[in-house]
């Protein structure tokens, strides 16, 4: 019981970073009707600017710890936007009326560039996030002592989801993006601005791809520049277990895969982690393309 | 004592490299209703793309009000006082019928207004303050036809473009859209309808042009248009 409930948290707290990644892949999924390929590479930029600025600034001696933390989680996250923008502005915007496949090997081109790019910068070994910054405390709950980090990624999480969720679903522009996902062309007609709809979704998915790349180097205390792929690979299928282009879609999906990884870790064979993903991913595109909570079919990349 | 409202001016139209309207002009006076009839492939529905920004044009000009439209970007067109009801309806089927109305006043900033209008709507169409919480794609065709309408009317739009609103009713919801698309132009809201029941859209216009192959080849009052027997022959079945 006691390995069950370590797991469980432990399963909800990757997978709501995967969460965070995911809503990236879907909302841009869902207005452009592309996968963006980089998005993986945007995660771990995140995380290194998560570990130089932490480093540099040495905010959580500065703030002490939490606030300092807070600090540089709404640096990279707004910095990580700033790239996500110009991402759409170099790499996709330019394609607009191309055909669907420029996007996408553009999205690959940009995905290897960025790649890279972090690589020549960093160094293609593992780095270690400093084990100091957050107190190495345990929470006694649920009859289990849960680490401090774990707890806290998972309700920063679950707060900027929920705030995620309430602009999507409640305010005008919320409901403007869904629009224009739902359709350009009607969309343009009741005066949205589809160019603006496109570059918040280029800022909001992005910040959030940062925040859970920082959010890694937090939990796990090593990055490497490749790390983008497997969490990625993840995320987009957690985005694809929601259905893809669904908001609520990519939260729950992601909620979900952490916690199968996490169960399938401990009681199959921790071999098969990585594994569990794909499996996940074969079985949702052979019994239910439209993901979870997806209304439209799934789209061929 | 009559004021253009709306002037197109030498129109044309490409897609790719192939023109689809080879220099139409058009007046549209402010109060009127105005019909625009042709065969399937005319480029009527193509004119009201234009008008709204959705296509460019590749020559020529359509002024609104003395404002140049030809330049501006579609979400502008609208707050120029331009709404369109577009061919095959596209309300946002996935969001509810509230959400679709709540969308049309998009470019508004006055939610007292927005709400006095969503009002109106809801007397105009009783169904959609009935339905505001069902999702707009459940909602049967006469339904939807409605709600593109309403949603265009949320701008609270100087004109109403709209193409084919008849497709696909029976005769008898034909009848009251018409009825309700006359107590909209009475309220003093412009009307550009494109139609194939060129019957009913003459009985319903002030005046009308017939289009042909992407251009203008006839424009009339609306009583003469039915009364020609050229228009008889080609869009009216006959002798009316
Ligand atoms: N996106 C497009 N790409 C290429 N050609 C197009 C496109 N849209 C329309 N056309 C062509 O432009 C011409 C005019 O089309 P339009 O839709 O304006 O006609 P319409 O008068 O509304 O016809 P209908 O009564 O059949 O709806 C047609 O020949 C059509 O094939
Ligand atoms: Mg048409």
């Amino acid at each position: 019981m006691e390995q069950f409930l370590q797991q469980l948290t432990n399963g909800l707290a990757v997978g709501s970073i995967y969460a965070l990644i995911a809503l990236g892949y879907t909302m841009v999924y869902g207005v452009l009707k592309l996968i963006n390929f980089a998005h993986s590479e945007l995660v771990t930029l995140g995380a290194y600017l998560g570990l130089t600025l932490l480093t540099s600034l040495a905010l959580a001696d500065r703030l002490g710890p939490l606030l300092g933390v807070l600090l540089l989680a709404v640096m990279v996250m707004g910095l990580i936007a700033v790239v996500g923008a110009m991402l759409d502005r170099v790499a996709y915007r330019p394609l607009r009326q191309s055909p669907r496949l420029s996007a996408v090997v553009s999205a690959l081109g940009a995905s290897i560039f960025l790649q890279n790019t972090i690589m020549l910068i960093y160094g293609a070994r593992y780095l270690n996030y400093p084990h100091d910054i957050l107190p190495k405390m345990t929470i006694h709950m649920v009859g289990i002592d849960v680490p401090l980090v774990r707890i806290l990624i998972l309700c920063v999480s679950i707060l900027m989801m929920g705030g995620l969720f309430f602009f999507i679903q409640k305010t005008k522009v919320g409901t403007a993006i869904r629009a224009a996902a739902i359709d350009q062309g009607a969309a343009k007609l009741v005066g949205i601005d589809v160019n603006l709809v496109v570059l918040l979704v280029f800022l909001v998915g992005p910040a959030l791809g940062g925040a859970a790349g920082l959010m890694l180097g937090l939990y796990y205390g090593q990055i490497n520049f490749a790390m983008g792929w497997s969490y990625g690979l993840k995320a987009f299928t957690a985005a694809i277990l929601g259905g893809i282009g669904n908001i609520p879609g990519a939260m729950l999906g992601g909620l979900l895969l952490g916690v199968v990884e996490a169960m399938g870790a401990t009681y199959i064979s921790f071999a098969w982690k990585d594994a569990i993903a794909f499996l996940v991913l074969i079985l949702i595109l052979i019994v239910r393309p439209t993901g979870l909570l997806g209304e439209r079919v799934a789209e061929k990349v | 004592m009559t004021d253009m409202l709306l002037e197109i001016v030498d129109l044309h139209v490409k897609y790719g490299n192939i023109e689809v309207l080879h220099g139409i002009n058009l007046k549209v006076t402010e109060g009127e209703i105005v019909t625009i009839l042709g065969a399937n492939g005319a480029g009527k529905y193509t004119t009201l793309l234009t008008i709204s920004g959705l296509v460019r044009a590749a020559r020529g000009a359509i002024y609104f009000d003395k404002t140049p439209l030809h330049k501006l970007p579609a979400h502008k067109v609208v707050k120029e006082g331009i709404a369109q009801v577009p061919e095959g309806r596209r309300v946002f089927g996935t969001l509810t019928v509230q959400e679709n109305l709540n969308l049309g006043a998009f470019v508004s900033r006055d939610s007292a207004r927005v709400k006095r209008t969503r009002e109106w709507i809801h007397h105009l169409f009783p169904i959609l303050g009935e339905r505001r919480h069902q999702l707009a794609g459940t909602l049967s065709g006469g339904e939807q036809q409605m709600l593109a309408i309403g949603r265009a009317l949320m701008s609270e739009p100087r004109i109403l473009l709209l193409d084919e609103p008849s497709l696909g009713l029976a005769p008898l919801l034909v009848k009251t859209i018409f009825q309700t698309l006359r107590e909209i132009n009475q309220t003093g809201v412009t009307v550009l309808l494109v139609e194939q029941n060129a019957r009913a859209a003459l009985k319903f216009a002030n005046r009308g042009y017939v289009m042909e192959l992407g251009k203008i080849v006839l424009d009339d009052e609306a009583q003469a248009l039915i009364s020609n027997p050229e228009v008889q022959q080609a869009y009216l079945g006959g002798a009316a």
